[in-house]
C-alpha cells in the first residue's frame, strides 16, 4: 500500500466519522424541534 | 500534475473532535452551569424541553464564540504553550472551517433560542456572542491590560439569558448575578495570568501582569474581591435570596478574600513560587459553582 493510498483511506475515515456525527446531530435536532413544536402547540 | 502537488492539494479534513475542541468544552461547563442557575431561580415554571433547549442554546452560543475566538487568535495561540495544541495552531484544521463553524453555530443558537423561548433571551445571547468576539477578542485583548475587565462582561451574560428565557424580562436579581460574574472575572483571570505571564509576554498580549507587573496585579486582585463579594452577598439583604444563600455566599466570599490576601502578600515572580495564585485560580472556579449552587438550593428550599 502506497503513502497516497494511506492518505486517501485516512481522508475517507475522517469523512465517514464526521458524516456519522452530523447524522446523529441532525436526528437529535429533528427530535428536539418535534418536542418544541408539541410543547408550543399544547401551550404547556 | 505531479504527486507532490496532488498531496499539497489534499489537506486532511479536520476530525469532528477538533470541531468539538473549538468550542472550549471545559470553559463551557461554567457558562452552562450559571445559565442553568439563572433559569432555575427565575420565578416562573418552564417546560423541561424548553428549559433544555435554552441551556443547549447557551452552550452552543458559548461554543460558537469560542470557535470564533480561536479563529481570530490562531496566530497568538501558536505562540503560547498553553494553547499551541489547539486545532488551528496545531494545523489540524484550516481557518476557514473554524470561521464557518463559528458563524453557523452562532446563527443556529440565536435563532433556535428565539423560536423555543423568546426573542429577548435570543437578543441577549446574540449580544453576548458579539461582545466576546468583537469587543473582547478583536478590540480589547491585544490593546489594553483592561481587556479582561471589560471583556469579562461577555461571560457574565448566561444567568441573564437563563432568567430571560423563563420570564421574558430582566430584573434586579439577574443583573446582580451578571455583576457578580463581571467582578469575579478579573481576579480569576489575573490569578491565572500571573503564573502563565511568560506565555502572554511571548505572545505580546498586554495582560496586567505583563504590563504592570505582579505587585500591581496582586493589589488589583485583592481590590476586585471586595466589590465582587458585595455583589455576591447583595441578594440576601435586598430580600432576593434567603439566609441559606446569604450565609453560603458570605463564607465563600470570605474564603475568596483570604486567598486573595495570600496572593497579595506573595512576593514570588516565578511560577514555581506561585502556589497562592494557583490556589486562588482553582478556588475561584469552585466559588462560582458553589455560590450559584447555593442560590438554587436556597430558592428550592424556600419554595
Amino acid at each position: 500500500m502506497t503513502l497516497k493510498d494511506d492518505r486517501i483511506l485516512e481522508i475517507r475515515r475522517r469523512q465517514k466519522s464526521r458524516a456519522l456525527v452530523m447524522a446523529l446531530l441532525l436526528g437529535a435536532f429533528v427530535l428536539l424541534i418535534y418536542g418544541i413544536t408539541i410543547v408550543r402547540m399544547t401551550g404547556k | 500534475m505531479t504527486a507532490s502537488v496532488i498531496e499539497a492539494d489534499q489537506s486532511l479534513p479536520a476530525e469532528w473532535r477538533d470541531f468539538l475542541a473549538l468550542t472550549k468544552p471545559r470553559v463551557m461547563s461554567l457558562v452552562v452551569f450559571t445559565g442553568l442557575c439563572g433559569l432555575l431561580v427565575a420565578p416562573a415554571p418552564i417546560h423541561p424541553i424548553i428549559g433544555f433547549t435554552a441551556i443547549l442554546c447557551i452552550a452552543l452560543g458559548a461554543g460558537a464564540a469560542a470557535a470564533l475566538n480561536m479563529w481570530y487568535e490562531a496566530d497568538l495561540d501558536a505562540l503560547m504553550k498553553r494553547t499551541a495544541s489547539r486545532p488551528l495552531p496545531a494545523g489540524r484544521m484550516d481557518r476557514q472551517s473554524a470561521l464557518h463553524f463559528g458563524v453557523g453555530l452562532s446563527f443556529f443558537s440565536v435563532i433556535l433560542m428565539g423560536f423555543a423561548t423568546n426573542w429577548l433571551a435570543a437578543t441577549v445571547l446574540a449580544v453576548s456572542i458579539l461582545f466576546y468576539v468583537l469587543v473582547y477578542t478583536v478590540w480589547l485583548k491585544r490593546r489594553t491590560p483592561q481587556n479582561i475587565v471589560i471583556g469579562g462582561a461577555a461571560g457574565a451574560f448566561p444567568p441573564v439569558i437563563g432568567w430571560a428565557a423563563v420570564t421574558g424580562d430582566i430584573t434586579l436579581l439577574p443583573i446582580l448575578l451578571f455583576t457578580l460574574i463581571f467582578l469575579w472575572t478579573p481576579p480569576h483571570f489575573w490569578a491565572l495570568s500571573l503564573f502563565v505571564r511568560s506565555d502572554y509576554a511571548a505572545a505580546g498580549v498586554p495582560m496586567l501582569p505583563v504590563v504592570s507587573g505582579p505587585t500591581v496585579t496582586r493589589q488589583q486582585i485583592a481590590l476586585y474581591t471586595i466589590p465582587m463579594a458585595a455583589a455576591a452577598i447583595a441578594p440576601w439583604p435586598l430580600g432576593l435570596a434567603g439566609a441559606i444563600y446569604g450565609i453560603a455566599a458570605s463564607l465563600l466570599s470570605a474564603a475568596f478574600f483570604l486567598l486573595s490576601l495570600q496572593v497579595l502578600f506573595n512576593r514570588a515572580t516565578e511560577p514555581a513560587g506561585m502556589k497562592p495564585e494557583k490556589r486562588l485560580f482553582a478556588y475561584s472556579v469552585l466559588y462560582l459553582f458553589a455560590v450559584f449552587g447555593a442560590l438554587v438550593l436556597d430558592r428550592w428550599i424556600l419554595a
